[in-house]
């Protein structure tokens, strides 16, 4: 279980998170909506421990992340795969040294080992054969499969995507979505999306939380979205300029 | 949320925050010498890099180095001091400084910034994140060999370098002062002491440490995009440069105390 206990984190002057609060079930597959600019990536970052908060905590199966010491945070963090936003490759290493990085050079598994693995994971999301291929030879949908076969490369059994489908075309998006909700099923993972894509967020989500302001301010099911009255989240998703959302 | 700097921040609060960030990062580096052997693949990767791509470019700024300090001395001695000290004399300004300096402000200029502009271009799309996100550490995997690399090939590019200015002054000597080479050599020999050598490698091995560092730190420290990189690589070619003459000057006052 992922707990985020009175999260707050500024950059100079800009308040970005004042006083998350969310609960994460294990298995569960959430999704965190809202404006871009609004904190949900660095949401996201201090759930894997990359941004250290000013107050607040992450626990994560009883262990606050932020007090781990070295080899404890190491440790968690092989527990966690985290698909970037643009994916993240590493651009001086070809695709399937990317998807065997993380056991090459954090769990000392020789090539021979690494090999299939590497292979098993593109198949996974649909890229048989492209290993000797770099990220710049990639189409943009591709690279975010490559760097979803890095995540789950490791096995982890919490997944973070961040913004799964930006920049992709919809039926590109489409085909993530779908891969994202077979990855967490085959895998049994606890998942946590951002993004502010109403229908990846309705394909892939058990759960939805809307962020503004620095503060969940809505927590249903893809369906009670619907139904919904809440001002503020009837305005994102009709994507309207007007309404309690103050467009900067 | 980050915005680029668009220039270089020389405020107090920013020198103070710099030299605290670039502490830690050494420290960490420091650390991280412990996975030395386990890094070999890495070293070897940076040691090619920082020193066999660099063989050409030190070549030829050396024989002009070399050729040039042979003309001016030359010049500078007519009439007041005998031409056999010349091969000496170029001898002792090669070694002791020409060789060294001249070789790490251009490996700062070819090296530091290419460090400064790959990890500064890992840093702004998320790289170094997704590494870190891996469990797998930066400075181990980035840092290390590259401030290793940094301190084992400037001392072997220097005495490359060493050797081919010398070459020059050589050619220049005997083509156009009318000396002859057995004159040239004799009077290198007759002045040499190994010190001014080991001294110059000494320096060079201290400038290889600071280019790599001043390459890593500014590259991990970059905000914004393609502008952010463009400042890092300039911040890390400028930083290289005045710390080799300072460091230059330090050292000097130490190795050769008067």
């Amino acid at each position: 279980m992922i707990e985020i206990e009175n999260l707050h984190k500024s950059f100079g002057q800009q308040v970005v998170l004042n006083g998350v609060n969310l609960t994460i079930r294990d298995g569960e597959s959430l999704v965190i909506i809202g404006q871009s600019g609004c904190g949900k990536s660095v949401l996201l970052k201090h759930i894997v421990a990359l941004l250290q908060p000013d107050s607040g905590r992450v626990v994560v199966d009883g262990q606050d992340v932020f007090s781990l010491r070295h080899k404890e945070l190491m440790a968690y963090r092989k527990k966690v795969g985290v698909l970037f936003q643009f994916g993240a490759l590493f651009d001086s290493m070809t695709v399937g040294e990317n998807v065997g990085f993380c056991l090459r050079e954090n769990m000392g598994m020789h090539s021979k080992d690494i090999i299939p693995i590497v292979a098993e994971k593109l198949k996974l999301v649909g890229l048989n054969g492209i290993e000797h291929k770099m990220p710049s030879e990639i189409s943009g949908g591709m690279k975010k499969r490559v760097a979803l076969a890095r995540a789950i490369a490791a096995e982890p059994s919490i997944l973070l995507y961040d913004e799964p489908t930006t920049g992709l075309d919809p039926i590109t998006a489409d085909m993530i979505n779908e891969l994202i909700v077979d990855v967490n099923k085959k895998l049994g993972v606890t998942s946590i999306a951002v993004t502010h894509d109403m229908a990846s967020a309705n394909k892939i989500a058990d759960r939805i939380v809307m962020l503004y302001g620095g503060n969940v301010v809505w927590d249903g099911s893809p369906d009670e979205i619907v139904r919904t009255d809440n001002a503020m989240v009837k305005q994102f998703i009709n994507g309207s300029m007007t309404g309690p959302i103050q467009v900067n | 949320m980050e915005k680029v700097p668009s220039a270089i921040d020389f405020s107090l609060t920013a020198i103070i925050s710099g030299l605290g960030r670039l502490s830690i990062m050494m420290w960490r580096t420091v650390k991280a010498l412990k996975s030395l052997f386990t890094s070999l693949h890495l070293i070897l990767g940076q040691l090619y890099y920082i020193g066999v791509k660099s063989v050409w470019l030190i070549s030829i700024t050396s024989v002009f180095t070399g050729a040039v300090s042979a003309w001016q001395a030359a010049y500078q001695f007519e009439g007041y001091v005998p031409l056999r000290y010349l091969g000496g004399a170029v001898g002792k300004t090669v070694l002791i400084e020409l060789s060294p300096v001249l070789t790490a402000l251009v490996i700062a200029g070819r090296v530091g910034a290419g460090i400064a502009a790959e990890l500064g271009s890992m840093k702004v799309t998320e790289q170094i994140d997704a590494m870190e996100s891996m469990a797998v550490d930066p400075i181990r995997y980035l840092v290390m060999p590259r401030f290793v690399a940094g301190i084992i090939m400037l001392p072997i590019l220097t005495l490359l370098s060493d050797f081919i200015a010398m070459m020059g002054a050589l050619i220049v000597a005997v083509s156009f002062v009318e000396m002859s080479s057995e004159m040239f050599i004799n009077g290198f020999k007759q002045m040499f002491i190994m010190s001014d050598l080991t001294s110059g490698l000494i320096k060079a091995a201290c400038f290889g440490a600071i280019i790599s560092m001043m390459g890593c730190y500014h590259g991990f420290n970059t905000d914004g995009g393609a502008q952010g990189v463009g400042l890092s690589t300039t911040q890390s070619v400028v930083a290289s440069a005045v710390l080799i003459l300072i460091a230059d000057y330090v050292m000097a006052t130490i190795l050769f105390s008067i």
